[in-house]
């Protein structure tokens, strides 16, 4: 675990061997006939982090790492195969119990497309309204609408938006429009899963910009998955690492960029373009991501790691403290990977 | 008044206005319609009053003054004296309320078990279409054939005549309803994986508001086409049903019971009282499948 947690102080969200196995046999007939036995899919693997409150914490990895499983399972919208997760000290065991409608208001979601996070049928006031409504936070409709008029101002629309429908906005403030309904319920925490991956990259900016000044005057703690790293440099404190469904360094965000500890993290920096021109050799990201179905023994990351040997390929590595923060990789712990201090 | 503006200057309305073909069948469909609603108003007499029939006005010619009575009918008059326009109005209104019925009640049958399958997934899934699959196998008149047999049989025969209107309802509405079912599950498949599903879910929403408030506008637009196209597939099978003599009742004469009867002077030359009822029939099946047809080239973003 992260020894950069104040013991005094419980994290807002603690996680602990997270685990997702997705069924992915084929039908029941065509495995009969084709005697193949049913398959299994580790899409999040014994994944473990704290967020303490306040805190970004980011999640990155190439596609097919996880990411977007471990979002869902932190917001209930996929149940964990196995491992816990406590909210505030909290378990979350997503019913619809009285206990767990009480802690729904204090997470949310912002999604990846502002096109298909909005239901087009519905008003935006209606859908910003509807998580204070569903969770009791507000029954007073005159109080609904100030509140949402409130939420619009806050995100930078106009009052007057709330009548219009979904279609007559961009796509920047369509993502407004998302984030002022998770602010809705007044949540402290929020899972940011890619929000500005659908975005311009001009507008993208702005909508980061947004996210941290509202994380500030409203102390939000923010989960915030992404696969451009420097999108994560602006926002995150912290980063987790994510490699076929397990994490493999999680570091402070800065150390992280300045000294990356595991080769796949320092894969992933040297792929990232310089746009300061300062003469560093970029190296392309090698090979890809391997079958999570039948994943490679070991390390999973040794076949694309150029510091693999024999341990590598038989034992699956176990977290190491670090300089910076942890990692899992046997040659960071025997310290036989040379340190690779980035610009 | 916001609305009708809205309307007026929507993408819908340009192309129907552009749509030379449209803007017949919905005329024609309208006045067909609002000829059924107000029947009682515009026929000369009540065709179902046995009183306001005179026997000697039997097979009049149109437009031809009666040897007997002198009086004059626009259309002609069958073997009891009864006017075939009148008839033909009465009998619209039959054709349409049955038509009208059956698809509303194909639609929101159809509809909801659509959305139930789609939603759930799994056992219920391949349960509610499989049963969809095997009455698909089935020619739609057989089975309405088999639900009006059915309901012959259990009801007692001195209600037979008032329940007629309401077996064939039932039996079109449950002969149909499977495109609904399928149309609407696929549309649901897609929704449900939208973001904006997910986002009602993290609040604890439950299936049964995801389903209505959420999903189901979003897939109304094809219901509306099929819906449409029903209609004119749910009149003619009606017609077809009361042609065969097992629909509307000869006491409540729908525009297939009209046929049907007509049909029996055919060969005696009285061809007004098969013809007249025969061309309204398809007057109305025309517009308003020519109306779906528009509606749905309208409403495809791919022909956009």
């Amino acid at each position: 675990m992260s020894k950069t947690s104040t013991p005094a102080e419980t994290p807002l969200l603690q996680v602990s061997n997270l685990t997702r196995i997705f069924d992915v046999s084929k039908p029941w007939l065509n495995r009969v006939v084709e005697r193949e036995p049913k398959q299994f899919l580790r899409a999040v693997d014994n994944v473990s982090f704290e967020i303490r409150k306040g805190e970004t914490l980011a999640l990155v990895g190439e596609s097919g790492s996880g990411k977007s499983t471990v979002a869902k399972m932190l917001v209930g919208l996929l149940d964990p195969s196995e491992g816990t997760i406590l909210f505030d000290g909290q378990p979350m065991i997503m019913n619809s119990s009285e206990r767990m409608m009480e802690l729904r208001k204090r997470f949310q979601m912002i999604f990846q497309s502002p096109y298909a996070s909005l239901n087009p049928r519905w008003k935006v006031a209606d859908i910003i309204a509807e998580p204070m409504i569903v969770l009791g936070v507000e029954k007073d409709s005159a109080k609904i609408e100030a509140r949402v008029d409130d939420l619009l101002g806050l995100v930078g629309l106009s009052a007057a938006d709330g009548s219009k429908f979904p279609h007559e906005f961009s796509g920047g403030q369509r993502q407004r429009i998302a984030i002022a309904r998770a602010l809705s319920s007044s949540p402290e925490f929020i899972v940011c899963d890619e929000p500005t991956s659908a975005l311009d990259v001009s507008v993208q900016a702005q909508i980061l910009n947004l996210m941290r000044d509202l994380q500030d005057q409203l102390g939000l703690t923010y989960l915030f998955i992404s696969h451009d790293l420097s999108v994560v440099r602006h926002m995150a404190n912290r980063i987790g690492v994510l490699y076929l469904g397990a994490l493999v360094e999680i570091a402070d965000s800065k150390e992280l960029f300045k000294a990356p500890q595991h080769p796949y993290t320092r894969m992933l920096l040297d792929a990232v373009p310089d746009l300061e021109m300062t003469g560093r050799q970029r190296k392309e990201v090698e090979g890809e991501i391997p079958n999570p179905i039948n994943p490679p023994s070991g390390c999973t990351f040794h076949p694309r790691c150029p510091f693999a040997n024999d341990r590598c390929k038989r034992e699956v590595p176990l977290w190491t403290q670090t300089r910076t923060g942890v990692a899992a990789c046997h040659g960071v712990e025997e310290g036989r990977i040379p340190s690779a201090e980035m610009a | 008044m916001e609305a009708v503006s809205n309307f007026l200057a929507s993408d819908l309305f340009y192309r129907f206005r552009k749509s030379p073909v449209a803007v017949i069948a919905f005329i024609v469909t309208a006045l067909l319609v609002l000829s059924a609603l107000f029947a009682p108003w515009i026929a000369p007499q009540n065709p179902f009053d046995p009183g306001s029939l005179n026997l000697m006005n039997g097979f009049s010619q149109p437009g031809v003054p009666n040897q007997f009575t002198g009086e004059t009918f626009m259309l002609g008059t069958d073997d009891q004296g009864r006017d075939v326009f009148s008839t033909i109005l009465y009998g619209l209104r039959i054709s349409l309320f049955v038509g009208f019925s059956a698809v509303m009640f194909a639609m929101v049958l159809g509809s909801v078990l659509g959305l139930i399958a789609g939603y759930t997934g799994g056992r219920t899934d391949t349960i509610i279409m499989r049963i969809a699959d095997i009455q698909l196998t089935f020619p739609a008149i057989l089975v309405a054939l088999l639900i009006f047999g059915i309901a012959k049989g259990i009801t007692p025969p001195s209600y037979r005549n008032e329940v007629a209107i309401w077996v064939l309802i039932l039996a079109i509405g449950l002969s149909d309803w499977v495109q609904f079912a399928r149309v609407v599950r696929g549309a649901t498949l897609v929704e449900r994986n939208k973001e904006y599903v997910q986002a009602a879910k993290l609040i604890g929403r439950k299936p049964m508001a995801i389903m209505l408030k959420h999903i189901l506008p979003n897939t109304l637009g094809p219901v509306l086409v099929i819906a449409t196209i029903s209609l004119a597939l749910a009149i003619i099978a009606e017609a077809t049903l009361s042609f065969l003599g097992v629909g509307a009742p000869p006491t409540q004469p729908s525009l297939g019971t009209l046929i049907r009867i007509g049909q029996g002077f055919l060969f005696s030359g009285e061809y007004w009282i098969l013809l007249y009822p025969a061309v309204t029939l398809l007057a109305l099946a025309l517009s308003v499948n020519l109306l779906g047809d528009w509606l749905r080239d309208a409403l495809n973003p791919k022909l956009k």
